[in-house]
């Protein structure tokens, strides 16, 4: 058998992927990244673009310390990707808002954090819970309906589809061989080398990294892995660009480094990307006009729904396959929160060929036979 | 730029304050046009200068002000006696 071209190929560039691969080509791997072709279903291009922290881990503390690492680590990470091509991806770590707009609300956001943070083995990331007058102080363009609201100083925000770009332009840089259209049909593993078969043929590698999203499903069982996911549908409405008046990122809603405004938090069982719900929309615009008033006669250019990537209990999967050595999955719903880790802490354990245990091992998909786990 | 052929302008608009005379029947980007005012905005991004271009809802280069409300296309909107339109810079201002 020929000796393998590449020493990892990562399956599916999208951000997961793409933060993998340049993590990779960091630590002098020779890449390859396997991607499908222009009409893939992509979450890169349709995600919220926030950097996320409060509300991450309730069900498994680890999430929590995991989120908050990459949160820290992210300045650095759009400081290496700007040294490398020049381009900001405008990250911003203001800290980020989860409005309420009724006494209830409110209750129920304060009672999430509560249990989040009575978890054993939770780090505490301080997220406040503030009445209207200390919110006002911060996002004076509150309408009166907002009670209150939890804030977290570790939340931030980033120009995703600059990201994307920008990360595919430093692969490119680094040697990564990106190859389009190669959605991957089988893999076998023989005599130590990985074989991937794609319509565009065969590509060869000593390991490969899945990092294709909710297709992780269909491939994880190719080397004796899995990735139980489960995709739901988002929908984001977009406006005109604005002045800037909203300095901080709010869950449901942002004003991007271009000025427009995005707001969405829809939840929607469904992989159609290509359904829209108008009443989802209506819905979404009608609470952000509740929550910024000011919003009430703004012009919206743009709605768009998309799949997120999910696992079956929302929390990411980072797996090695024992009966593939060589073979790994990454799974995850947040790209954009979690490229730094992708990036500067995943990849260069594939790199030495082994996950490191002490960090991503509550990760294991494991986790979904109770039997095991236990 | 350009004059009008034969029609008696009949409507009084202002335009950042300055009174303006239009044609019944004039959308706002014609009588910015035929006012010889060249340019109704600049850009959100670069502040380039734009000016009515397509007179037909696509372009979105005739952005405007109209009685308060921003971003308003003025090649669909007739001129209406009293109308206040003010020219923009950049970005509009959320709330009006």
């Amino acid at each position: 058998m020929a000796a393998s071209e590449y020493d990892v190929v990562v399956v599916g560039g999208g951000l997961v992927g793409a933060a993998t691969a340049w993590g990779l080509a960091r630590e002098g791997c020779r890449v390859a990244l396997l991607d499908e072709g222009d009409r893939a279903v992509r979450a890169s291009r349709g995600n919220f673009a926030l950097v996320w922290v409060q509300s991450k881990g309730l069900g498994l503390a680890a999430y929590a310390g995991w989120t908050i690492r990459s949160s820290e680590a992210w300045a650095g990470f759009a400081g290496l990707l700007k040294d490398e091509t020049g381009l900001d991806v405008c990250f911003q770590r203001p800290g980020g808002f989860h409005l309420a707009l009724s006494e209830k609300e409110l209750e129920a956001r304060a009672n999430v954090l509560k249990r989040l943070h009575n978890q054993p083995g939770i780090v505490d990331y301080k997220t406040e819970i503030l009445d209207h007058s200390q919110v006002a102080k911060m996002l004076p363009d509150i309408g009166p309906e907002v009670v209150g609201a939890s804030y977290c100083s570790l939340d931030g925000h980033v120009n995703s589809l600059r990201l994307f770009r920008t990360l595919h332009q430093a692969i490119h840089a680094r040697g990564v061989a990106y190859l389009p259209s190669h959605r991957v049909d089988d893999i076998r593993r023989e005599g130590g080398t990985f074989r991937l078969f794609t319509p565009q043929g065969e590509v060869r590698a000593g390991r490969v990294a899945l990092a294709a999203g909710n297709a992780n499903m269909r491939l994880a069982p190719m080397v004796g892995l899995e990735a139980p996911m489960k995709p739901e549908r988002g929908q984001i409405v977009v406006t005109e660009r604005l002045r800037p008046f909203l300095n901080y990122p709010v869950v449901t809603l942002r004003q991007t480094d271009e000025g427009t405004v995005m707001i969405g938090d829809s939840k929607e069982e469904g992989t159609d990307p290509a359904r829209l719900t108008l009443g989802v929309a209506a819905t979404e615009a009608e609470r952000a006009v509740r929550q910024f008033p000011l919003l009430a006669n703004v012009n919206v250019v743009r709605t768009w729904s998309a799949i997120r990537v999910m696992t079956g209990d929302g929390f990411p999967i980072y797996d090695e396959s024992e009966t593939h050595p060589g073979a790994f999955v990454l799974c995850c719903h947040s790209g954009v929160t979690l490229a730094a880790n992708h990036a500067l802490t995943v990849a260069p354990m594939i790199a030495r060929g082994a996950l490191d245990k002490s960090l991503v091992a509550p990760f294991s998909a494991r986790r979904f036979h109770v039997q095991e786990a236990a | 730029m350009f004059k009008r052929l034969h029609d008696t302008p009949t409507v009084t608009i202002k335009v950042n304050g300055q009174t303006v005379r239009a044609r019944s029947g004039d959308t706002v980007a014609a009588a910015l046009l035929a006012a010889g005012i060249d340019h109704c905005r600049t850009t959100p991004v670069t502040g380039a200068p734009r000016a009515p271009y397509c007179l037909m809802g696509v372009c979105f280069d005739c952005l405007v002000t109209i009685d308060g409300i921003g971003n308003r296309q003025g090649c669909l909107v007739p001129v209406r006696e009293g109308m206040e339109v003010a020219t923009q810079v950049g970005k509009r201002e959320a709330g009006r």
